[in-house]
């Protein structure tokens, strides 16, 4: 009796690590597929289709997926859309974080009448979708003389991510002791000087969740970046999408699963080295 | 700080420099309070004025230039009735319900599963949770190629021999939509099965301990006990990959730019569609309105649930 349970738990732990087995499979096969077909040639892959291991390897792949596969006509490979989305990604990152901390810290340890409304439409942003957006900013753009530049899209970051850093950075602020902010106000300590003296040397958690965040959605981020660039202004996502809509050319899929991971290797990066910030800005966005 | 015997043995010179310093700082100190109720004003003037924008827009016959001219609800009347808008409606339904249920019923499980005490827990979740890191673009590239007839997974499986093998789905009409859900699910379960792993750790052992005293087989356990202890976070999931489903956009564009035909077309690529591609910008705002309005149908219950539900807790803190 006694027997037969413990084989038959050994069994239930033997079935339970064979199913987490199995998805980890399933999880992990669009990546082993992509690195393995970054080092097959062409020939190879469509004879036997994109699951199979290179007979050689090929390291001209990544040379040219980087420096000088045709996108659109532009034979530069993917390194200058790459260089493009740093342009856009850093800048807009820091800045829109910036922008939300001054807005949460307003909006949680300044409050004023109307604060909680104003909290509340800036929310709102989050849950809006792009496509409400899209016709706006084509005209702000072109009024400001903007169109299909990189310094566009990094304004629409900046503007677009601060519903996110704002609700990230006052859902954190509203937890520092109102005592500690009033003392110092008795003291006669202003905005800024409370601001850099108490809350900005309690902040570091919430803004490394902040930019990891924001560096991740920014760097993903297609919809605006096909919209409001062309040619050789593109973001990386945007360029990757028209390395596979070449028609002119026979699709390399050996070159384009170089490209493809190296498009995707600074947030697998950031993921790796940050994921517990990652995981705690997604449940931040999730579970107020 | 600085002590005051060292200012009165310096003299008045540096007095009047700190008192100045003192006047350049109050300054700066209202231009800095002064520039965040900007920065937070035009944040506000953003998510409204952008909102109003398409919606008046949507009313106007716009077509490649803005044109403020009105025309009621013409073209919400013509996209109702229009085929596109009504197929869109239909994928977005069945994509949404199966990329919906998939990935919370694949989330509970691993996340039931990782709840066992395992070894290499990390790792685990490492692996089931690194799709969120990557962009729809790459998401939808490479599941486009595995799923392709020609080169991916059918073409494998003949070449091992079996030369009847079908799966080509992303190319039939009838089944394409699901080829998007099986990707949208690979990317977003790991996220359910984080939230749903966090829900049950923060559970009080206390509810562990008596459901085990119970005497309840470790499924009953799970399904009678802890996990109606976690709805307030299965519902957050719920709302949260809804949300997704109706905001999906790159990953029908990476995989199957909306084709065969307009078998994968969701609302938003109809959205841009219009907008950008037959330069009809009025027709174009009304479908992102409609958007939004399915965005609120999803979202406000949700939110006034959240309300009632802390308004409930709020005497006991």
């Amino acid at each position: 009796m006694v027997e037969s349970r413990s084989t038959g738990r050994a069994g239930g732990r033997f079935a339970l690590y064979a199913v987490l087995v199995a998805f980890a499979a399933f999880y992990l096969t669009p990546l082993v597929v992509v690195f393995l077909n970054s080092f097959r040639s062409l020939e190879e892959i469509t004879q036997t289709s994109v699951l199979g291991i290179p007979h050689a390897i090929r390291w001209e792949n990544w040379a040219q997926a980087w420096g000088s596969y045709c996108i659109g006509g532009i034979c530069s490979g993917i390194s200058p859309y790459m260089w493009n989305s740093v342009a856009i990604a850093v800048p807009a990152t820091l800045l829109s974080t910036l922008v939300g901390a001054l807005n949460g810290y307003l909006l949680s340890l300044w409050r004023f009448k109307g604060s909680q409304i104003a909290f509340g439409v800036i929310t709102f942003g989050v849950f809006l979708p792009a496509q409400m957006k899209l016709v706006p900013w084509a005209i702000t753009l072109r009024a400001l003389d903007l169109s299909d530049t990189v310094t566009g899209l990094t304004l629409i970051h900046i503007v677009q991510g601060m519903s996110f850093t704002t609700l990230f950075c006052r859902n954190y602020y509203v937890n520092v002791p109102a005592d500690l902010i009033n003392s110092a106000k008795v003291d006669g300590a202003g905005f800024l000087q409370i601001f850099r003296r108490i809350v900005l040397p309690l902040s570091p958690p919430i803004l490394i969740v902040t930019v990891i965040w924001q560096f991740t959605n920014i760097w993903n981020e297609y919809l605006y970046g096909i919209t409001f660039s062309e040619g050789s202004h593109r973001p990386v996502t945007a360029a990757l999408m028209a390395f596979s809509a070449n028609i002119a050319q026979a699709r390399e899929y050996g070159i384009e699963s170089a490209a493809v991971l190296l498009a995707a290797l600074p947030t697998i990066l950031v993921y790796l080295f940050g994921g517990k910030y990652f995981l705690r800005g997604l449940t931040a966005g999730a579970v107020k | 700080m600085r002590s005051p015997s060292v200012s009165a043995r310096q003299g008045p010179v540096l007095s009047r420099q700190r008192s100045q310093r003192r006047v350049w700082a109050k300054w700066v100190e209202t231009f800095a309070k002064g520039g965040a109720y900007i920065i937070l004003a035009a944040g506000i003037l953003y998510v409204v004025g952008f909102t109003l924008w398409t919606m008046w827009i949507s009313l106007t016959d716009s077509t490649l230039l803005p044109n403020y001219a009105f025309v009621g609800f013409k073209h919400y009347s013509r996209l109702l009735q229009s085929r596109v808008w009504q197929v869109a409606y239909i994928n977005l339904f069945v994509y949404g319900v199966a990329f919906v249920s998939i990935s919370c019923g694949i989330g509970m499980l691993l996340a039931v599963l990782i709840d066992q005490r395992i070894r290499a827990e990390n790792l685990f979740r490492t692996i089931f949770l690194y799709p969120m890191a990557l962009s729809f673009v790459v998401t939808g590239t490479v599941w486009g190629w595995i799923l392709n007839p020609t080169i991916g997974a059918e073409h494998f499986v003949r070449g091992l021999g079996w030369m009847e093998f079908r799966f080509d789905w992303i190319v039939d009409r009838n089944m394409a939509i699901y080829t998007i859900s099986i990707a949208a699910v690979w990317q977003a379960s790991g996220f359910a099965m984080a939230l749903f792993l966090a829900g049950l750790r923060s559970l009080d052992a206390d509810l562990y301990n008596a459901a085990q005293i119970d005497g309840a087989s470790p499924l009953r356990m799970y399904v009678r006990i802890l996990i109606p202890a976690i709805w307030p976070i299965v519902a957050s999931v719920l709302v949260i990959l809804l949300q997704l489903a109706l905001k999906t956009y790159d990953l029908v564009q990476a995989m199957t730019a909306g084709g065969p035909g307009i078998a994968t077309m969701l609302p938003t690529n109809v959205v841009y569609d219009y907008m950008f591609q037959r330069g009809q910008m009025g027709e174009g705002s009304a479908a992102a309105v409609m958007l939004l309005m399915s965005l609120l149908i999803v979202i406000l219950p949700y939110v006034v649930l959240q309300q009632i539900r802390r308004r409930g807790q709020a005497p006991n803190g």
